[in-house]
């Protein structure tokens, strides 16, 4: 029986060797563990071994070659009693770290580039514009050619998300009134057809008994001066708001395909803005302040929207909106979402009507309450709920203090 | 330092010690072949001549006793009564090797035998050892903590700072420093201004001697006697364990600092020719029970390589695993 | 407990809670003892527990960490007080190679329950060697843990914590923090060593901090109000592992960040914050990440060298101040 002696490993870092004396020659016996040839390395002359006991058949590698680590050397004739011989290496190579678990880092994709081409298209490219602001901007719809208008006016040389936010109100400085009230309906309506065109609305409607509310309405004002006094709009805030921490799925983005649930309830008060226009920056954790609270930052929010001083920190917010065209006059608003929130909620003007109360006829004072929602997120069961959340909540207005 | 009455030299006693030092013997040897053959990588320190150091001093050591030791450990591991299959699937890399295959050869701990690894730091464990013996202390425990450790560890500052802070605190520590008169490729004439280890450790009031580590009777009751006066509450002690190395530091060693005439010397009275001939001479042992030893022992060594080749390796999803402990202690 | 008390007495608090709940637990450390310790937090101690819990030692740092990491892999609950951050490099081995290590080496056999307590960072002229704030350097090591009580508190809490954990913690008192003053909040009963939190809330950006540097920011932030800029304060607490969730949330909110560290910035936790923001929230950024952090030159002796070299309040809103009305970030 043949066996093959090959150049042993004898480091971490040994790759190969020099041959460089042969210590047995050929018909010359070989007993374990006996030197057979001696090699040089890069650390000095290395005797090497022989684990096989046998005959040497055929020296292979002539002295003064360079061979590699596992390079047959000689060939022995193995003894006729004894220990078989060595094994010939089998064993399977371990996976490679290159299979190894990418790390856990959730990369989120970049956003979607702006679809634009020719000169327009290389202004946007070239603008300093921060990620925030570029996600805000493509959530609003706005064009390269827009943000290349925008470029002169940034900070520093850069645009930040309140320079989108005032492009999106109609404070853009640098251009004229008209140009930016055309401006502005530009981006309102990209910023409409997207959210028509990217979120599947589902929309729900509810009538409710107003009595309840408007009774503890005046109760309060009664007792209170002028600057003091809470409007409709403030308790159906907090209703939305205690119902949008409770059910799930109202609250929140979504984005880069997946719904992020927010950890607070900023709610979007949507405010109309002197000259048209619409702005809806938040009441921040809207759930946790009591009505007193909601209406004095409600009022500060106005007075400085209408002042057009609003800060960036203020649009990005919103995590769910309310609007209402009480005080126009209409009975119901079917509401478009605002991306990337999922809901929004609106609500029309009180109205007298016959309804029933206690098994007789009466008039009442009757709100339609309705709901925009994200049918990505949620189903028409869940807004049912979240609906009528909020309707119970405004059946028992103490709670909402 | 309290010497023991010696233990008689009978067959019994003189095979087993046999039995157990040509277990490592044939043991680090299929290790040199499994290296050329790239089933073990890294680093590999073997003992080759120092068996008789290993064997001996587990002799006097019992269970609970803790032991730390060095990366030229494979030795004390199966003295100290490690699975042979756990130790080479553990040189192999494999998930049923001792750590896991996570450490290698200079890194095996067998918590249920009180082994406490595997240092590739040298010097590195002597601290450690210190604080195992602090816990024995303060448990209140009669038992001791073996800590080896070699030459070249004497010329780090843990040397000094463990060697003060145990005797300061009466610590139950038995250090065993195997001088095999070689730190890697430097000799202690080269590294040390004093070179006799055992005056070393009573300068800072340790009770110490010198032994021949090529003798395991010499060594087996030197240590007998060393760990009844740890044990019995007298502070620490140091044996010099005088040994050689009869391979180079690591596989990859031109051995340029040392002459093959010195090897040779030492070869011919290595710890299992020395005890061999005592044993013949005394009538207590034949040749035919030196080769059926032989053989024993090559058998358990195949056993283990095959146990090791047919394991397979951890799975690459498991990579993060042990940085933190994964149940409570 | 609302009577005030210090950030020190309420370290020596936790340890003697530590050392009365449990026997197992047991201190050691240079001066620990008959000294009162180097900062006092151990005053008083010795003589209510005795030598064997509490152990003066020699000047040998890795004889007695290396020593902790035996005891308490033998079952007790050392608690090694290394003097100061300054000095752990001579037991730099022993918590590299031992302590954060040993788990893995073993397979999982081995744990190492121990806790090293360092004070540490500069502001009171102990010139280079003195002055170190290596928590960073610490926090690049996989086996270990970091945590950095800032306030109150945290100093009385977190030692429980960090007894608690079966792995081992490095628990970095800052020595600037050691006379801060306040009150316990009532109530608490413990916390835990896995989130960070957030001191003051805000929305236009946030300082993102730990141990020493907290109270700079709160300044700064108090500061910054008054100019109408809201700032949030973080305070990272536990600095390996790092508690990103509530990281990125305080990003989310105010689209800006600045990382206070105290150590030098080249290669700092700063840095390795930084890019965690990069990663996990880049799309939310209004601004380049700003760090403040300490200049890159071995702390000089003179008052007014060391106070330019570290953070400062101003620093901080000038920082800030930058981010929000426009500029680059770095300072």
């Amino acid at each position: 029986m043949e066996i093959e002696f090959r150049l042993p490993s004898l480091g971490a870092d040994m790759e190969r060797a020099t041959l460089t004396t042969w210590l047995k020659k050929p018909g010359e016996a070989v007993h374990r563990g006996e030197a057979i040839a001696v090699v040089e390395t890069e650390k000095g002359l290395i005797d090497i071994e022989c684990f096989d006991e046998g005959i040497v058949s055929a020296l292979i590698v002539e002295p003064g070659t360079k061979i590699a680590v596992g390079t047959v050397l000689a060939r022995l004739t193995a003894a006729g009693t004894g220990v078989p011989p060595t094994s010939v290496p089998r064993a399977a190579a371990p996976a490679t770290a290159a299979a190894a678990a990418a790390p856990a880092v959730r990369v989120p994709p970049p956003p979607a580039a702006p679809a634009a081409a020719g000169p327009a298209g290389e202004a946007a490219a070239r603008l300093r514009i921060s990620p925030a602001a570029r996600r805000r901007a493509q959530e609003l719809g706005l064009t390269d050619a827009a943000l290349g208008r925008l470029a002169a006016g940034g900070m520093g040389g850069i645009v930040h998300i309140e320079d989108i936010e005032r492009l999106a109100a109609g404070g853009a400085a640098a251009a004229p009134a008209a140009d930016a009230r055309d401006a502005m309906r530009v981006v309102i309506g990209n910023a409409m057809a997207r959210a028509k065109r990217e979120i599947p609305h589902y929309y729900l409607g509810h009538t409710i008994d107003f009595a309840a509310a408007r009774s503890f309405l005046q109760r309060h004002n009664a007792g209170v001066p002028v600057a003091e006094r809470l409007l409709e709009g403030i308790l159906i805030a907090k209703a939305v708001a205690l119902a949008a921490a409770r059910i799930a799925g109202f609250n929140g983005y979504f984005r880069d395909g997946r719904f992020e649930r927010a950890p607070e309830v900023n709610l979007g008060m949507a405010i109309a803005v002197r000259g048209g226009g619409l702005v809806a920056p938040a009441l921040l954790a809207a759930d946790r302040k009591d009505l007193r609270t909601l209406m004095h930052e409600f009022s500060e929010l106005v007075s400085r929207v209408r002042s057009g001083h609003m800060r960036s920190g203020e649009f990005t917010a919103a995590t769910i909106t309310v609007t209402s065209l009480g005080e126009d006059g209409v009975e119901a608003i079917y509401p478009i979402i605002n991306p990337p929130q999922v809901a929004i909620v609106g609500s029309g003007c009180v109205v007298e009507r016959p309804g029933v109360c206690e098994g007789s006829v009466a008039v009442r004072p009757q709100l339609t309450l309705t709901l925009a929602a994200d049918h990505r997120v949620t189903d028409g069961r869940a807004g049912a709920r979240f609906v009528c959340t909020i309707a119970e909540l405004l059946a028992a207005p103490e709670k909402l203090r | 330092m309290n010497a023991l009455p010696q233990a008689p030299v009978t067959r019994e006693r003189g095979l087993h010690l046999l039995r157990e030092m040509l277990r490592i013997r044939c043991f680090e040897d299929r290790c040199v072949q499994l290296y050329g053959e790239l089933k073990i990588r890294g680093f590999l320190h073997l003992c080759n001549g120092e068996e008789a150091v290993a064997v001996g001093a587990m002799q006097a050591l019992a269970p609970s006793d803790a032991v730390v030791s060095t990366y030229r450990e494979h030795g004390h591991a199966l003295a100290r009564g490690l699975a042979m299959n756990a130790l080479m699937a553990e040189l192999y890399g494999k998930e049923s090797g001792s750590s896991h295959g996570r450490g290698g050869s200079m890194h095996i701990f067998d918590v249920s035998r009180r082994f406490y690894g595997g240092n590739a730091i040298v010097g590195g464990g002597l601290p450690l050892a210190l604080g195992f013996a602090l816990a024995q202390k303060l448990q209140r425990q009669s038992a001791l903590t073996a800590c080896f450790f070699g030459d070249g560890a004497v010329a780090e500052g843990e040397f000094h700072e463990s060697l003060n802070l145990a005797a300061l605190w009466r610590l139950p520590v038995l250090f065993l420093c195997e001088n095999n008169l070689y730190a890697m490729g430097t000799a202690v004439e080269v590294a040390e201004s004093q070179t006799d280890v055992a005056a070393k450790a009573r300068v800072y009031r340790i009770d110490a001697a010198t032994v021949d580590g090529m003798d395991v009777f010499a060594v087996e009751d030197a240590a007998r006697g060393a760990a009844a006066q740890v044990r019995g509450g007298g502070g620490p002690v140091l044996l010099e364990l005088r040994t050689y190395r009869f391979r180079g530091h690591s596989m990859f060693d031109a051995q340029l600092y040392r002459d093959k005439a010195e090897v040779e010397a030492w070869q011919k009275k290595g710890p299992l020719i020395t005890l061999t001939t005592k044993l013949k001479s005394l009538g207590l042992m034949s040749e035919e029970d030196y080769q059926r030893l032989e053989r024993e022992a090559r058998a358990e060594v195949e056993a283990a390589v095959e146990f090791a080749e047919r394991s397979d390796f951890e799975s690459v999803t498991q990579l993060e695993r042990f940085v933190y402990t994964e149940r409570a202690p | 407990m609302s009577a005030p008390l210090t950030y020190r007495e309420a370290a020596r608090e936790a340890l003697r809670a530590a050392l009365t709940a449990d026997a197992r637990v047991f201190l050691m450390g240079e001066d620990v003892g008959r000294y009162g310790g180097c900062y006092a937090v151990t005053k008083g101690l010795l003589q209510e527990f005795g030598p064997e819990r509490i152990r003066d030692t020699p000047l040998s740092e890795s004889a007695f960490v290396g020593a902790g990491i035996g005891a308490a892999i033998a079952g007790l609950r050392p608690i090694v007080e290394i003097m100061t951050v300054n000095f752990s490099m001579l037991a730099l081995d022993q918590i590299l190679n031992n302590a954060a290590t040993l788990c893995h080496m073993s397979g999982g056999q081995i744990s190492v329950p121990l806790v090293i307590r360092m004070a540490t960072g500069a502001g009171r002229q102990l010139a280079a060697q003195h002055s170190h704030s290596l928590e960073g350097w610490y926090a690049h090591i996989p086996g270990i843990r970091i945590v950095a009580p800032g306030t109150i508190d945290d100093a009385r809490f977190m030692l429980a914590a960090a007894l608690a954990c079966p792995d081992p913690v490095l628990l970095f008192e800052h020595i600037y923090l050691y006379n801060m003053e306040g009150e316990l909040t009532p109530g608490l009963e413990r916390v835990d060593i896995a989130h960070a939190a957030v001191r003051r809330p805000g929305r236009d950006v946030a300082l993102i901090t730990y141990g020493g540097s907290l109270p700079k920011c709160l300044a700064a932030a108090a500061e910054l109000a008054a100019e109408g800029i809201e700032a949030e304060v973080l305070d990272l607490r536990t600095l390996r592992p790092l508690d990103d969730a509530t990281l990125m949330e305080s990003v989310r909110r105010t689209h800006r960040a600045v990382i206070v560290d105290e150590g030098w910035r080249s290669g700092s936790l700063a840095a390795e914050i930084t890019t965690r923001i990069m990663e996990q929230a880049f799309y939310d950024l209004d601004a380049p990440v700003a760090r403040v952090c300490t200049a890159e030159v071995p702390l000089p002796y003179p008052k007014h060298l060391e106070d330019a070299a570290l953070p400062s309040p101003a620093r901080i809103i000038a920082t800030a101040r930058t981010l929000i009305r426009g500029g680059a970030g770095t300072h």
